[in-house]
């Protein structure tokens, strides 16, 4: 299947706390690198979630090869990169890349003015962060050094800090009407616009995140942000459907079972016949929810709520799904 | 249905709840683990079981909170209507908001026409509105407040907590310290000199950095900066005076932490984090709580022997439920399976969260089918907290 987002470089994925964002940036980042790009999947939060599910040390301020993608016929894989962006550091990097900063920059570490910026301006905290994340988008022609990447996908804040956190120029706005951080803004915001970024949205199929979800894409259209598709994360089997659950009835389990040589202790009858109808509640809340994202007018892409949970081969199964739902 | 618990000791709530002695209740946790809800149902089930309580939430859901009777985001407690008074409590609720709480310390810390200034710096708008920890800093704070007046009053004898969805666990209790240490920073007192006369530090190193600021932020920026730093500086001793105070409170032993979290590496891991944190800075740690468990499913049978069986009833020739080929019982037999293995997973999470931290009272709380929005819901919560 071919990809719903061919001409975006930088894909934002962002969604509610819980609902596994770090999860879906991470296996989109492989499902690219499977289609054959090279791949930087950056982190903004302090968090090492990258590093854990990737199960390799801390990351360094630094881009890290991380793995591979699977390389289809013919064709060649691509990899993952990883960064973790710390604003302090990237700000020490700013001031020497774009103001020759190099004896001042120090000194203004030394008088905590890095610590102050970062700290008590989110809006100069967060235009470092994207600034980063800008710089490798755009990078093929800034620096002709380092690695070139593809695309990029970001594990950018939670939903309700999104808008916030991308909508840099007007953040700025109070702080800085003119100078050159605001221009340096200005240019990301460019970018962000543009139909070369996406932003994701991870829920799940419960009341608040798809509240927040629909609300998340309002905020975003408000201010020219670029949505991109919603990932419904955490999906419980979709095997029978809220009659068949509800319709579970004791004899005929009970034959079934007979039939097929299990011999029923006490009470797995029963306890069969329950666990269809607290999932058949569940079921039809799951497709209130469902009703509500497919009428949100983007593309939805659904991952299962996998048993065994959390590692590497989990990451490649789940961005095969993407792949054949055409994420990537 | 059996529960199953963690190997760890149990938390009773209801003790904790009645304990006369205990006059704050704090939940804290990563985003995302129920925090909120699990703080509204401790607070009806305390108010219905005669304490006079207060519930400060953060940001409820929305049809919860119109239960609750919150929708308004005026930083005032109201009563909750529907809480059962029989047994002599009440309940009263309020949402923060965190700006106007900012704006009243402020205002109650300068002289007017000093505060309007304050109020009206761009500095002052983002760091109130967006410095991160601010929210934390303002929940304490409002904490404080509440108090104070409760103690005075005799209004509430308990106030329960709803903290933040914060960037990382240490941002909440961090929060009081580091607003205050950076206010009393280097900068903030390299901003001030030249308004203090006798430039002790303005050394070389102040023409770079000055240069250097003016060069990346440009001078208007700069000049509205040191208005700032100069108005806040003002305000400041209240500021690092209350922010002890607030942690102080916490630290008493009247004070009682519930670390709240969701059978999930990765909130299990912030919830060890927490509970480091507090048993490192002395605060009291009454327990964990474990929302959102899977239940094990009554019956003897295996996981593997379910998924088999299932796999089987698939070729038993049209002898099933209702001509279904036996598909119905085959999908039950998976979802058996599924939750099963869901629980083993849950459960080995558990015991290595109690392993590395034996001496946590604990309660687990079952995953309820259906979201909660009313105080039925919040009754039914609390029932399961108190099991």
């Amino acid at each position: 299947m071919t990809s719903d987002w061919p001409g975006v470089r930088l894909h934002v994925v962002t969604g509610k706390g819980g609902t596994g964002k770090s999860t879906v940036a991470a296996s989109l980042a492989l499902a690219l690198a499977d289609e054959g790009k090279d791949v930087l999947l950056c982190e903004v939060e302090g968090r090492q979630g990258i590093a854990r599910m990737f199960d390799v040390d801390p990351l360094p301020y630094a881009e890290r090869r991380l793995a591979t993608g699977l390389a289809r016929e013919g064709g060649r894989a691509g990899t993952v990169h990883a960064l973790h962006v710390d604003p302090e550091a990237a700000l020490l990097e700013y001031l020497s890349i774009f103001y020759k900063l190099g004896r001042a920059g120090r000194a203004l570490d030394r008088f905590g003015v890095i610590e102050f910026a970062t700290t008590i301006a989110p809006g100069v905290r967060d235009v470092l962060l994207t600034g980063k994340v800008y710089e490798a988008v755009e990078r093929n022609r800034r620096n002709k050094g380092a690695v070139e990447y593809d695309a990029v996908v970001l594990d950018a804040p939670p939903t309700g800090r999104i808008v916030q956190f991308l909508n840099v120029s007007n953040e700025l706005a109070g702080l800085a009407k003119v100078g050159p951080i605001r221009s340096q803004a200005d240019t990301m915001m460019t970018l962000f616009r543009s139909p070369r970024t996406a932003v994701h949205l991870v829920t799940v199929l419960e009341e608040m995140p798809v509240q927040e979800t629909t609300d998340g894409i309002a905020e975003l259209r408000a201010v020219d942000l670029p949505v991109g598709g919603v990932v419904v994360n955490l999906v419980r089997p979709q095997e029978l459907d809220a009659d068949q659950l509800a319709g579970a009835d004791v004899d005929a389990v009970a034959r079934d079972l007979v039939a097929a040589g299990v011999g029923a202790g006490p009470g797995l009858v029963e306890g069969l016949v329950r666990t269809g109808h607290e999932a058949a509640e569940r079921r039809s809340l799951e497709d209130r929810q469902r009703r509500l994202v497919d009428a949100l007018g983007v593309p939805a892409y659904e991952l299962p709520r996998l048993t065994q949970g959390g590692d590497l081969a989990a990451l490649y199964e789940l961005a095969a799904l993407l792949r054949a739902q055409g994420m990537a | 249905m059996s529960a199953p618990q963690s190997s760890g000791e149990h938390l009773d709530v209801d003790a904790l709840l009645d304990d006369r002695g205990v006059g704050i209740v704090v939940c804290c946790g990563s985003g995302g683990v129920g925090k909120t809800t699990t703080s509204a149902a401790l607070a009806l089930r305390a108010a219905e079981r005669g304490r006079k309580v207060v519930v400060l939430t953060i940001d409820p859901a929305r049809r919860l909170a119109q239960s609750m009777g919150i929708e308004a985001l005026d930083n005032t407690p109201r009563p909750v209507a529907g809480a059962d008074r029989a047994a002599g409590g009440h309940l009263d609720a309020m949402m923060l908001d965190m700006k106007r709480t900012f704006d009243e310390v402020v205002e109650s810390q300068a002289s007017p026409e000093k505060a309007r200034q304050i109020l009206e710096n761009p500095f002052y708008v983002a760091l109130s509105s967006s410095f991160a920890g601010t929210q934390e800093y303002m929940a304490m704070e409002k904490l404080g407040q509440i108090r104070r007046d409760a103690e005075r009053d005799g209004t509430y004898d308990l106030i329960v907590v709803d903290t933040p969805p914060s960037r990382s666990a240490l941002d909440f209790l961090d929060a009081p310290e580091r607003l205050s240490s950076f206010l009393d920073g280097r900068f903030i007192k390299l901003m001030l000199a030249p308004a203090r006369g006798p430039a002790r530090l303005v050394t070389a190193g102040l023409g770079l950095v000055t240069g250097a600021l003016t060069k990346v932020l440009g001078a208007q920026v700069l000049r509205d900066l040191q208005t700032f730093v100069t108005a806040i500086d003002t305000v400041f001793g209240g500021f690092r005076q209350r922010a002890m105070a607030t942690y102080a409170l916490l630290q008493d032993r009247r004070t009682a932490f519930l670390v709240v979290a969701a059978p999930e590496p990765d909130a299990l891991r912030e919830a060890a984090y927490f509970v480091d944190r507090l048993s490192e800075d002395r605060m009291p740690l009454a327990g964990l709580v474990v929302n959102r468990a899977a239940e094990r499913p009554d019956g003897d049978l295996s996981a593997e022997a379910a998924y088999a069986a299932a796999e089987r009833l698939r070729d038993v020739p049209g002898g099933g439920t209702g001509g279904s080929g036996g598909s119905v019982t085959a999908g039950l037999l998976r979802l058996y399976a599924d939750q099963e293995r869901l629980v083993e997973r849950e459960t080995r999470l558990r015991g290595r969260f109690a392993a590395a931290h034996p001496q946590v009272p604990t309660v687990v709380v079952p995953a309820l089918p259906s979201d909660v929005h009313d105080l039925d819901g919040l009754r039914r919560v609390g029932e399961l907290l108190a099991r």
